[in-house]
């Protein structure tokens, strides 16, 4: 039996991500637990941001809803939805997390239906503050279970810019040069975005995964880094926190 | 201005700041006593078609009572402002009071899942919707506030969210860059759940403000809920507190516990059982009619929640 589950890996993968002293968006679930995860590790200056206005706060427990009291306890500021987003848009946060029904190959995310517009089959909530997290955070992270239907080569709906149709579309779109997604956490792989076609990349697999079984899950042809890693396993130390800390009740690592 | 991009989405609320300076400018001013009831304050300040927004964020200081008096008088046609609206949305689409989202956020209840009821009302064709973003939607309310006909920004761009949205891009005279413009949104009528209030209005919000200070200066009619009523010399003593002034509220009513079951920082949790019990009923569209009426039937107080609690078997105001 393995000593860590896959979401265990995910979380501990996302936290490492984040660098000590820098500024994280993040909402409920997966992301607010890497954050908690970071700042119990080896980032205990990094400062966590709730849209709704919660700054900083030192996380108690897991918020329910992005607005909570719990993201205010015992924060710096209780502010406003502007006092955060203009917050991205002037170029101070560094990473932000977000989800979707399907991502593309340049990082685009839909989170707002399935079928088309005028004849939707399947509705989800929208962008909330996906776009705006996108649009201008500099480094997005999207953790995700990995499967054809969701890593796709067209998506029903672009709720959410990654890099749009490729190298220069964002700048031309009107979006922050120097911004978009950063990495895409899953269950099988780790994966980041090529420089030159910005192209979703592989960078590493997780421990026992294949190249061939990354592949058959994702609907569209993925690049390969030339040195392509094993996933670095988590420590001890990172699921002790992780189990008895972060997340006791099992709410998020209980779910994989 | 070179534009760029228009958005296909029906623009429905006028953004021009002259016309929104004509209704300011008869907008009552006098500092009167406004208390009244839920029932009263529904009949008066929101009428079948009115654009509506209700204030804070997801099932966090929500007013529940004003909601469940929209559904109780029955009380359709409204178009709605989807601003990071969780359980508040869930309660009007289970009235199927609305005919119109602009949407940011709907349907969804964050980390608790996406409403059943809520889904299938916006499947079924009888709304129409126009997309936003949170930020859009925020800076549409702020434009209003100001007096402005927009406010640029950088979000939105390049997206379908942007194709179905009714903002514009152009090419910044500036910089000669491109950005979206979002249009003033003067909302017919607000409801906010607010901590405190005096007999005149004036409140006072703890905690994350999300936008209610500009919403409530934005919209053409307001109706606040509080908690409690304080003395008006409390305002006098700490201007600073006032999120709200007077001048640009209606009516007061106060209702204790009354963004219950959702969270209202610094005094109570949100009550997930609860939350989880609509979740759960929804499923079954007439086992969610049954709810609803035992529901209208008992009302939303302190007094009448425990009863159907009781019922339900779940565990409230413990």
């Amino acid at each position: 039996m393995s000593r860590y589950n896959a979401m265990e890996l995910m979380l501990v993968v996302a936290s490492r991500q984040l660098e000590d002293g820098k500024i994280v968006a993040v909402g409920t679930g997966a992301p607010g637990a890497a954050g908690m995860l970071a700042q119990k590790t080896h980032a205990p200056n990094l400062i966590t941001l709730f849209e709704a206005g919660g700054f900083a706060p030192l996380l108690p427990s897991m918020p329910i809803s992005v607005g909570d009291s719990r993201t205010t306890f015992k924060a710096i500021k209780a502010g406003s939805m502007n006092d955060a987003m203009t917050m991205f848009q002037r170029g101070m946060v560094d990473y932000a997390f977000l989800g979707g029904a399907q991502i593309d190959m340049y990082g685009n995310i839909n989170s707002t239906l399935i079928g088309s517009f005028d004849n939707p089959k399947v509705m989800f909530p929208g962008s909330g503050g996906a776009n705006d997290f996108a649009s201008n955070a500099w480094r997005i992270m999207i953790i995700t279970p990995h499967d054809k239907r969701r890593f796709t080569p067209k998506l029903d709906f672009l709720t959410t810019p990654g890099y749009l149709t490729g190298p220069g579309a964002r700048e031309e779109a009107g979006l922050p040069s120097g911004s978009g997604p950063y990495k895409i956490i899953t269950n099988l792989a780790v994966m980041g975005f090529d420089e030159e076609t910005k192209r979703m990349k592989v960078l590493s697999l997780h421990p026992g995964v294949t190249r061939e079984q990354v592949q058959e899950n994702t609907g569209f042809e993925l690049l390969w880094a030339e040195d392509l890693q094993v996933t670095e396993e988590p420590t001890d130390e990172e699921l002790r926190i992780l189990r008895e800390e972060v997340d006791p009740h099992r709410y998020i690592i209980g779910r994989a | 201005m070179e534009i760029i991009a228009r958005g296909q989405g029906r623009l429905l609320m006028d953004p021009d700041p002259d016309r929104a300076r004509e209704f300011f400018r008869t907008k009552s001013r006098a500092m009167v006593n406004k208390m009244t009831t839920v029932k009263e304050a529904v009949k008066e300040f929101i009428h079948p078609g009115d654009y509506l927004v209700v204030g804070a964020f997801g099932a966090v200081r929500i007013p529940t009572a004003i909601l469940h008096e929209i559904i109780r008088q029955g009380i359709k046609g409204l178009k709605f402002g989807g601003f990071t609206a969780t359980h508040d949305f869930e309660i009007l689409a289970a009235g199927e009071s609305f005919d119109f989202v602009d949407n940011a956020y709907i349907i969804g209840l964050e980390a608790r899942g996406l409403s059943p009821h809520a889904r299938r009302y916006m499947e079924s064709g009888k709304v129409e919707v126009v997309e936003w973003s949170n930020a859009s939607f925020s800076w549409r309310i702020r434009a209003a506030a100001m007096g402005v006909p927009f406010m640029p920004g950088r979000v939105l761009l390049g997206t379908d969210t942007f194709r179905h949205s009714a903002a514009v891009a152009v090419r910044d005279p500036f910089t000669g860059k491109p950005v979206a413009l979002y249009p003033a949104l003067y909302p017919d009528v607000a409801v906010i759940h607010v901590h405190e209030a005096d007999i005149y209005g004036n409140a006072r919000i703890r905690g994350i403000l999300v936008s209610d200070d500009e919403l409530a200066i934005a919209s053409k009619r307001v109706i606040i809920t509080a908690e409690r009523i304080i003395p008006h010399e409390e305002i006098r003593r700490e201007p600073e507190r006032t999120t709200i002034p007077y001048y640009a509220v209606d009516a007061v009513v106060e209702v204790p516990y009354g963004s219950y079951p959702g969270n209202m920082p610094y005094e109570y949790y949100s009550d997930e059982e609860h939350l989880r019990l609509w979740l759960s009923k929804e499923r079954d569209p007439e086992e969610f009619k049954a709810f609803l009426k035992e529901y209208e039937r008992l009302g939303i107080s302190r007094d009448t929640i425990n009863e159907f609690a009781d019922k339900h078997g779940i565990d409230v105001f413990a």
